[in-house]
């Protein structure tokens, strides 16, 4: 016990390792945090878009009412399009359709359907049953344009612009909410950059 | 008399069974609509082995965790079928996963390419392993300078006691 010197002479910690240790722990801290809040969002798994800010993929696709009418893609540029991506066997699409009605209703754009890997037959009856809030529906039984849409699950929704370059993406079902705080403000900056191309155009 | 009753049991029960199961298989036809169940044709054996090579470098979009490969989910299915027409088109590996890329982005690609935006993943390995390196030399020169320092100063009065650890 008189031992004038301790066994293990303790060293004062540097000041930079306890600077590195706090900013360490509170790294970690910050992740679980932000892993604990992104776990409840439903678009966490959600990939970004290969798609936005480049051209739409070409494609001609029948109509689902009347499969021997072919639309092309080119034939609906001249002014932004919603593309709405669904089956009738899928559930989300289902959710999603009051409020995809609604914002059709709205005339604010042409809310054209996309039936993935669907029976016309089942197609044709959902939307007699649920409604038809389409201006037009295309046909993709077997699924193959909708690689080049770079389509993962339905629903998702496009916001395809005038000049048929895509602009916004939203996988899963879209809410009310999502209409007002993403799609609306999306379509307003394509409405202003086509206002501007057309003022620029017409005082060339 | 017994076992006839056993019979008509098991036959009652194999009954329940196929009625409960019945549902079972239709609404799992229902969710997949168009499944095309035959399995994918390959012309050779060079053909399937690097298609399956291929498939599980590929991430499948949907099941984010499974590879192409693995996945039996509708879009990965699918996604088999154009990997393999693209093969037959004579498409080489790189321009079928470009082709991937391109629609999906690279997040189908298990093994991302060396770009600005990756070079952290790539390097960050490297940046530990340097860190850890400077780590232990400052280690090691603070020891040894010590080791040095003392015998001939401030510990000569206490070597002993120093010699303890």
């Amino acid at each position: 016990m008189s031992d004038p010197s301790p066994p293990r002479p303790a060293r004062p910690l540097p000041p930079v390792a306890i600077v590195i240790g706090v900013l360490f722990f509170f790294g970690l801290l910050g992740l679980m945090l932000y892993g604990v809040m992104k776990s409840g969002d439903p678009q966490r798994d959600v990939l970004p878009s290969a798609l936005i800010g480049r051209p739409a993929p070409a494609f001609a696709l029948p109509v689902l009412h009347e499969p021997q009418m072919i639309v092309r893609s080119e034939e609906l540029r001249g002014a932004p399009y919603l593309l709405n991506v669904w089956g009738s066997w899928c559930a989300a699409c289902r959710q999603e359709h009051p409020v995809l009605t609604r914002f059709a209703e709205s005339k604010r754009l042409r809310v054209v359907g996309y039936n993935w890997k669907d029976e016309r037959a089942d197609a044709l009856h959902w939307l007699e049953q649920l409604g038809n809030p389409f201006m037009v529906v295309l046909s993709d039984p077997e699924g193959r344009t909708a690689i080049d849409w770079g389509v993962t699950a339905a629903p998702e929704t496009f916001l395809v612009d005038g000049s048929g370059v895509v602009r916004w993406k939203y996988s899963g079902a879209m809410t009310q909410q999502v209409v007002d705080t993403q799609l609306l403000p999306a379509l307003a900056k394509v409405e202003q950059a086509a206002a501007a191309a057309d003022t620029t155009a017409a005082s060339r | 008399m017994g076992l006839p009753c056993h019979r008509w049991l098991l036959v009652a029960l194999l009954a329940v069974m196929a009625t409960l199961a019945l549902p079972a298989t239709v609404q799992a036809q229902a969710a997949q609509p168009l499944h095309d169940a035959r399995p994918l044709v390959f012309q050779d054996p060079a053909e399937e082995a690097r298609f399956h090579a291929l498939a599980a470098q590929l991430r499948c979009v949907q099941c984010q965790n499974q590879s192409l490969a693995d996945s039996n989910a509708q879009i990965a299915q699918d996604l088999r079928r154009e990997v393999l027409l693209l093969m037959q088109q004579g498409y080489d590996d790189a321009r079928i996963k470009s082709f991937l890329v391109d629609r999906y982005g690279q997040f189908v690609l298990y093994q991302p390419p060396l770009q600005p935006g990756t070079w952290l993943l790539w390097g960050g390995p490297v940046l530990f392993l340097l860190a850890g390196a400077v780590l232990v030399a400052a280690i090691v020169r603070r020891r040894s300078r010590g080791v040095a320092a003392q015998p001939t100063a401030a510990r000569a009065p206490t070597a002993d006691a120093g010699d303890d650890w």
